[in-house]
Formats: C-alpha cells, sequence, structure tokens
C-alpha cells in the first residue's frame, strides 16, 4: 500500500527517534521529567502497535488518558442497556460494548442467556433494523466522542424524518474538551502535553483547543495515526516544552481545519444538547455531555422506556478510574493480568479494543 | 477511502484498495466521486486535502533522506 | 463473570477456545493422542500408523470469494492430516440442513465437495446426513473426518524448538478471514481479495527426508498466525519468536479490509497455509521446494526461534517493538 507506506518509513522513523532524543535531553538537561498524555483510543492502539514507546527517553513518559468512549461509560449505563434487554427489547451496539462489565453483568452473558443483542459496524444498520416490516424494538447505544457522535446526530435527524417508529438510543455522549481540561486542572495527573485526537479534531476543529492553552499553558499538538504521524506529533510537545512554549499545533492538516466540520457541528447543535456527564474514573464534568434535545424525545431510550440511567457500582478493587487519568500504568493495577484479562475482564480498561489495559496486556507485557 | 459513486440520497460507496463500502455522506459540504474521505462507523466525516496529504509525505521522505545520508 | 454458557468467543480459536478444551474436554479424555490437543492425532490401527482428524464447518456466507463450504470442508481436514504429518486418503462427510435449504445449493455444496477431493487425491468413504426444522440451524452445517498414512520421519512438537530454528510461512496471511469477513460486510473487494482454501498436502510431502528436521508444522486456521506461534512455543518459559513485520506476507486486498475493519492480520485464519519452524540449515531447501509448487509461490521466512521467556514479540517496520499477543473474544465469528 504506497499511501500507507511513506507514513511508515523506518528510515524517516529513525531521524523522528533522533529528534525525540534530542529535545529531551535539553529537558533533563534543565531536569525536567516530563508527562504526555494522549486521548484518543486509536492513538492508544496505534502507539502499542508499532511499539512507539521503544522511542521515548527515560525522562518522558506517554500515558493513556480516557480516550477510549468505552471505558469511560459507566457501569450504569450498561446496567440500562441491561434492564431494557431484560424487558425484549433488540439492543443494537458496536462490538466493543458488548463485553464491558455493568454492576453485575455484560451484554454478551445477557445475549448467552437469550437477550436480542446485535452488532453493528454502521449505527445505521441498526436504524434499518428498526424499520424493516415486523421489526422488533430496536434501541442503540449510542456511545462515542465528537467522530462518532456527529454520525449519530445525522442518524437521529433520519429518524426523525422517516417516523421511524420502533427506534430510539440510548445517548452516553462525550466532548472532548471539557475532559481535558478537568485533567488539566488536577494536579494528581500532572499532564505537561496533549496529543489531541486526530478525528474528533476533524469534527470540533483544532480552534477548540485554544481555550485550553490559553488558560492552562499546556501545550496540545493534533497528529494523524500513522506511526510517523505520531511521532513528529512527539516531537512537536516535546520541542515547545524545552522550548518553554505553549501553542496548539495542528499537524494533521490534510483532515483537520481550525473551524472544523461545520455541517457535522450544525447536525450535533440540531438533534443535541450539552448537559454534565459522568465520565467512568472521572465524576461528573459540568457541560461535557450531550443529550438528545426535548422535541426529540421519543428518540431517547431513556425518556421513551422510562429507564434511567443511574451511577453503577464498579467492581471493588477496579483501579480504571486512576489508569484512566493516566496517574498509574495499566501494570500497576493489582488485578493487571491476574483477576483482570482480556479473557476474563474486570473493568472496561480491559475490554476495549482501544482500552489502555487491553492495549498494554496485548502489545507491551 | 476514495469515492467512486455519489448517490443523490446523502449515500455514496468509497473504495480503498479494491475493497467496497457504502458510506454516508450527510455530514461532508460536497463529495464527489474522486476524493478521498475519512470514514467512521460507515459515515464520511471529513474529506482529505490531497494537497496537504502530498506535502506531508514529502516531509517524511526528506527525513528518510536526510537519515540516509547521514546529514541528519 | 460469565461462569455457565458458552460465550461466541469460546468459538473463536483464540484463549477461550483453548481453555474450553483444556477445562472441560481435556479432563475427561486424558494422555493418549489427545495430549496437547494437536489437529490431528497420530494413532495405530491393526498395526498401521495412522493420521486421524475431524473438523467442523459453520461458515457464513457458505458462498465467499475463492471458495464455499463445500471446498472448505476438504481442505480443512486434508489440511489437518497433512500438518499432522500424514498423506490424506479419505474422508467422512456429514450435513446437517436445515429444513428449508434449496437443494440446488446443496448440490452446488456436493459438487464443490467431489471437485475438491478429486484435486486432493482423497475420496469419501462414509457419510451421513440430517435435517432440522427451520430456524434450528442456520441453513447447512457440515463435518468432515479424515485419515491418512501417517509420513515417516516427522517428531514435532513444542519441546522440539530451539534458539536459532527459522519460522516459515507457505505464503500469504490471512486472506481467507478477510474474504469472508468483506463478503458479510457487503464490501465488494473486485476479485482483488479471494479466500486462499486450498489444500496443502503437496508442500507437506515435498518436505520429504527433510522431515526430521522439522520441529512444529500447522495450518493457520482460526485464531490465525498468532494462535499457531504460541501454540509452538507451548508452555516453555525459556524460547521465544522473533517476527519481522516488514518480512510479514500479506496480500494487498487483505490490508485493505484489515485497515478498514481494524483487523490485526495476524489473529485472521488462512485455509490454504503452513505455518512451520526447522532447523537453521534446512530452511533455504524447504522454501526452494515450496516455492516450485504454485500453492507455495509466495513462501518465505518470517521469523525465528529465540531465548525468551515464552514470548512472541513483533518488530514493527517502523523499528518499535512489540508482543504478538493470542487473540481472544468474538473478533470474526463463522469464518470456518
Amino acid at each position: 500500500m504506497k499511501y500507507l507506506d511513506g507514513f511508515r518509513d523506518p528510515d524517516a522513523a529513525r531521524f523522528l527517534r533522533r529528534r525525540l532524543e534530542a529535545a529531551a535531553a535539553r529537558l533533563a538537561q534543565a531536569g525536567r521529567s516530563v508527562r504526555l498524555m494522549e486521548v484518543c483510543g486509536t492513538h492508544t492502539m496505534a502507539i502499542a502497535r508499532h511499539g512507539l514507546r521503544d522511542f521515548l527517553s527515560d525522562n518522558v513518559s506517554l500515558c493513556s488518558g480516557p480516550g477510549c468512549p468505552v471505558c469511560v461509560t459507566d457501569a450504569g449505563y450498561i446496567d440500562a442497556a441491561l434492564e431494557l434487554a431484560r424487558r425484549g427489547v433488540t439492543i443494537a451496539t458496536f462490538g466493543d460494548l458488548v463485553r464491558v462489565p455493568g454492576s453485575s453483568a455484560t451484554l454478551a452473558e445477557a445475549r448467552a442467556e437469550g437477550a436480542r443483542v446485535v452488532v453493528c459496524y454502521s449505527p445505521a444498520e441498526a436504524l434499518a433494523l428498526a424499520r424493516a416490516p415486523g421489526a422488533p424494538e430496536v434501541v442503540f447505544l449510542g456511545v462515542g466522542f465528537e467522530t462518532t457522535v456527529a454520525p449519530l446526530a445525522l442518524l437521529l435527524r433520519s429518524a426523525v424524518a422517516a417516523g421511524a417508529t420502533r427506534f430510539s438510543m440510548l445517548a452516553a455522549l462525550k466532548t472532548v474538551p471539557r475532559a481535558l481540561a478537568a485533567l488539566a486542572e488536577d494536579p494528581e495527573v500532572g499532564v505537561n502535553g496533549f496529543l489531541c485526537p486526530a478525528h474528533v479534531s476533524a469534527v470540533i476543529g483544532a480552534a477548540a483547543y485554544e481555550p485550553l492553552v490559553e488558560r492552562y499553558r499546556i501545550p496540545c499538538t493534533i497528529a494523524g495515526f500513522e506511526p510517523l504521524d505520531i511521532l513528529f506529533g512527539l516531537v512537536d510537545l516535546l520541542e515547545q516544552l524545552a522550548d518553554g512554549r505553549a501553542c496548539v499545533v495542528n499537524q494533521y492538516t490534510r483532515v483537520v481545519r481550525p473551524e472544523g466540520n461545520r455541517k457535522a457541528q450544525a447536525a450535533i447543535a440540531e438533534m443535541l444538547e450539552p448537559v454534565d456527564a459522568a465520565w467512568r474514573g472521572l465524576g461528573v464534568i459540568p457541560g461535557s455531555g450531550l443529550a438528545i434535545r426535548e422535541r426529540f424525545a421519543a428518540f431517547d431510550a431513556e425518556r421513551r422506556h422510562g429507564v434511567a440511567v443511574r451511577p453503577g457500582r464498579p467492581a471493588p478493587g477496579c483501579r480504571c478510574g486512576d489508569v484512566l487519568k493516566g496517574k498509574i500504568l495499566p501494570d500497576a493495577c493489582p488485578m493487571f493480568g491476574g483477576a483482570c484479562t482480556p479473557e476474563h475482564p474486570v473493568g472496561p480498561c480491559m475490554v476495549s479494543g482501544e482500552g489502555s489495559c487491553a492495549a498494554h496486556y496485548k502489545y507491551a507485557r | 477511502m476514495k469515492l467512486v459513486s455519489v448517490g443523490a440520497d446523502g449515500t455514496g460507496v468509497a473504495e480503498v484498495a479494491g475493497a467496497r463500502y457504502d458510506v454516508q455522506l450527510g455530514l461532508l459540504e460536497d463529495a464527489a466521486v474522486g476524493d478521498y474521505v475519512i470514514v467512521h462507523a460507515g459515515y464520511a466525516i471529513e474529506k482529505l486535502d490531497g494537497a496537504e496529504a502530498e506535502e506531508r509525505l514529502a516531509l517524511f521522505a526528506e527525513m528518510a533522506r536526510r537519515e540516509r545520508d547521514g546529514s541528519g | 463473570m460469565a461462569e455457565g454458557k458458552i460465550l461466541l468467543a469460546h468459538g473463536g480459536g483464540g484463549r477461550l477456545s483453548r481453555e474450553l478444551v483444556e477445562r472441560h474436554v481435556g479432563p475427561r479424555f486424558a494422555g493418549g493422542p489427545l495430549e496437547g490437543f494437536p489437529d490431528a492425532a497420530r494413532i495405530a490401527v491393526g498395526g498401521a500408523s495412522i493420521v486421524f482428524t475431524t473438523d467442523s464447518f459453520v461458515v457464513s456466507p457458505r458462498r465467499f470469494p475463492g471458495g464455499d463450504i463445500g471446498c472448505l470442508a476438504v481442505h480443512g481436514t486434508v489440511n489437518d492430516i497433512a500438518v499432522g504429518g500424514g498423506r490424506p486418503r479419505w474422508l467422512s462427510l456429514a450435513l446437517i440442513c436445515e429444513e428449508g435449504l434449496a437443494l440446488a445449493e446443496l448440490d452446488g455444496v456436493l459438487d464443490s465437495v467431489a471437485r475438491a477431493a478429486a484435486r486432493c487425491d482423497v475420496r469419501v468413504a462414509t457419510g451421513d446426513t440430517k435435517v432440522v426444522a427451520r430456524g434450528q440451524c442456520d441453513g447447512l452445517y457440515v463435518n468432515t473426518a479424515g485419515v491418512g498414512e501417517a509420513l515417516p520421519g516427522f517428531e514435532m512438537g513444542a519441546e522440539k524448538l530451539r534458539p536459532g530454528d527459522v519460522v516459515l510461512a507457505s505464503g500469504d496471511l490471512g486472506d481467507h478471514g478477510m474474504a469472508v469477513m468483506a463478503a458479510r460486510a457487503g464490501m465488494n473487494v473486485e476479485g482483488r481479495l479471494a479466500s486462499d482454501t486450498g489444500p496443502v498436502h503437496r508442500l507437506v510431502l515435498a518436505l520429504d527426508e527433510l522431515a526430521p528436521a522439522v520441529r512444529f508444522m500447522r495450518d493457520p486456521t482460526r485464531g490465525g498466525a498468532a494462535s499457531v506461534l504460541h501454540e509452538m512455543l507451548g508452555d516453555r518459559d525459556d524460547i521465544g519468536i522473533v517476527l519481522r513485520e516488514r518480512d510479514l506476507p500479506f496480500s494487498a486486498g487483505a490490508r485493505a479490509v484489515a485497515e478498514v475493519v481494524g483487523a490485526d492480520l495476524l489473529h485472521v485464519a488462512s485455509e490454504g497455509r503452513v505455518l512451520l519452524v526447522c532447523a537453521p540449515e534446512a530452511a533455504p531447501v524447504v522454501l526452494e521446494r515450496w516455492r516450485a509448487l504454485p500453492e507455495g509461490a509466495g513462501a518465505r521466512a518470517i521469523g525465528e526461534v529465540t531465548r525468551d521467556r515464552g514470548r512472541v514479540v513483533l518488530e514493527t517496520a517502523v523499528g518499535g517493538r512489540r508482543l504478538v499477543d493470542v487473540p481472544q473474544g468474538e473478533l470474526l465469528p463463522r469464518i470456518c
């Protein structure tokens, strides 16, 4: 694949390794150790898959923040989905959610007991399912950040326009910038630079990070998913830190514009409104969630089916919250690799394909 | 992925290395056959700017060349 | 947790599948040829040494680019016998049909079985058909069992691996799984991605007098090459395997689909390939003989056995290092 090869050239990677080492050395000379955080599940996996941590010097740590929307979904949300399934509703969902533990069970287990749980690659499949003749009552589990929120807003619009009577969405949609602010404010997290998500940024625009940089003086660099993109993004963050600068740098200009995707933003604003949201491990972050607007209540599964999403009980001893905040690395959790493995996960960080613990377990033990 | 067909109803077909995939185009301002798009969960969320992509590739190619030449 | 029920993940070919066999099947049939759960058993019957295996096929869709459930069922069993160190001879063919299955489709599958058997020089000796009511199975399930003559010279197992041994692949990996995945998702790959389903017994027969140099051989089906590489290491904590990403053989079509769906091709099934570990001096000869056959045209060395603590490590194309784990979960259900 010629196009991709150009983003994976080992010689260019070696060049970037030198730049990383040089910037890290400057920081070391100033007596500084720095902590960088990436907040995108796809970045988590790409870094793990290509073994990129190998490139970082000892005084630079790269931790995974709450970039996996499945991982930050509260156990209570799964409980609500299970309640709907128990009532005979067909649950349509992205594959990742199927093994996430609620307070007592997962959707996969419910399916084994006879519940109707359908995995969709595209949420459009769920609407099609609900509109087929003789269709069952369908609830789509709408979990994701802005990259997913935009398609879901469009889907809701289609459902409304089609007058779909057997379709609704259980929404646990979240927005990234407020979460970054909460992390920047937390002295226990101690983040010095953010590697910003590629496709969330395509939707919200590079300018969305300006307030964060202005307020907290933390460099924010937007990078694509290819290994060279990520290495180059890390180089920029380290060089900004070594120079004492703090700016928003968009290195994914081939996809991300300063203003983002206006049409997507309009669809989101039309169908959804900001609300407070509970992030597993981070607590409630004001204004960081999106709920379906009142006039579309018929398509909101909570209101349509009278089921409330309440805070769930995370498993005792589970330290997903600390992993999500980047406070500890996965293998510092006492259950990692023992009681909690990908086959028998305790918390969502191990279940989700993009979870920090799953990535660490697969690629880095 | 590259758009190989665009329908009137906001749907289209995208292709990568011969694999074709149905995509929803409602999030794009104007999508035309031949555009490269970023697809997430079956929806095209943004177009790839070919000129910027070429520049980025050229930059990485330059890094590779310098590394091989030893000019750092 | 999920105690007490079969989950889809138990059929994925990864860790949970292994657990199912080790914890539920194993204890009841301990010892003998089932030890270590090889795909094929080497057993003695009336003084003759034979290789015996069975496999069931539930692939959906039943027809996919490059093949169908019929030829898949033949190749799968022929190949298990072959990589078990046998020359395939006879097959059984059992069919479970759902009420309402079109006879024309059944005929098509049977024709495919007949053609594949003829190409593999095996014959169907016995069989069975069952019919269940509409809704009680999905169309058609097929089981084949096979017997073959044990070939001389093969003494294989995880305990035979030594640092310095070479890992060989007979061709592109993951085409079958990706072709079925693409077909199921309605991706029109236009002839550039087809299942690699096919027989590998000629690749095994070509090893001939090199058999004693072969430490381990398997066809990377469910769970892909990653599963096989971990089986090669067994329980040993004194050796490991290093793969070089730039040497891994993947077709452009498989790569494309894998990028789209986010699959790791090392976890994706092939149905017409061999992964083999052999002594270093035998490797160039094996490659030469394989490349002389059409089904081995893409053969190459992909890595080697090292001193390590039971890990499979990948040197990534970009210069990093990471682990290759055993796949888990229902990544690609019903691809074989």
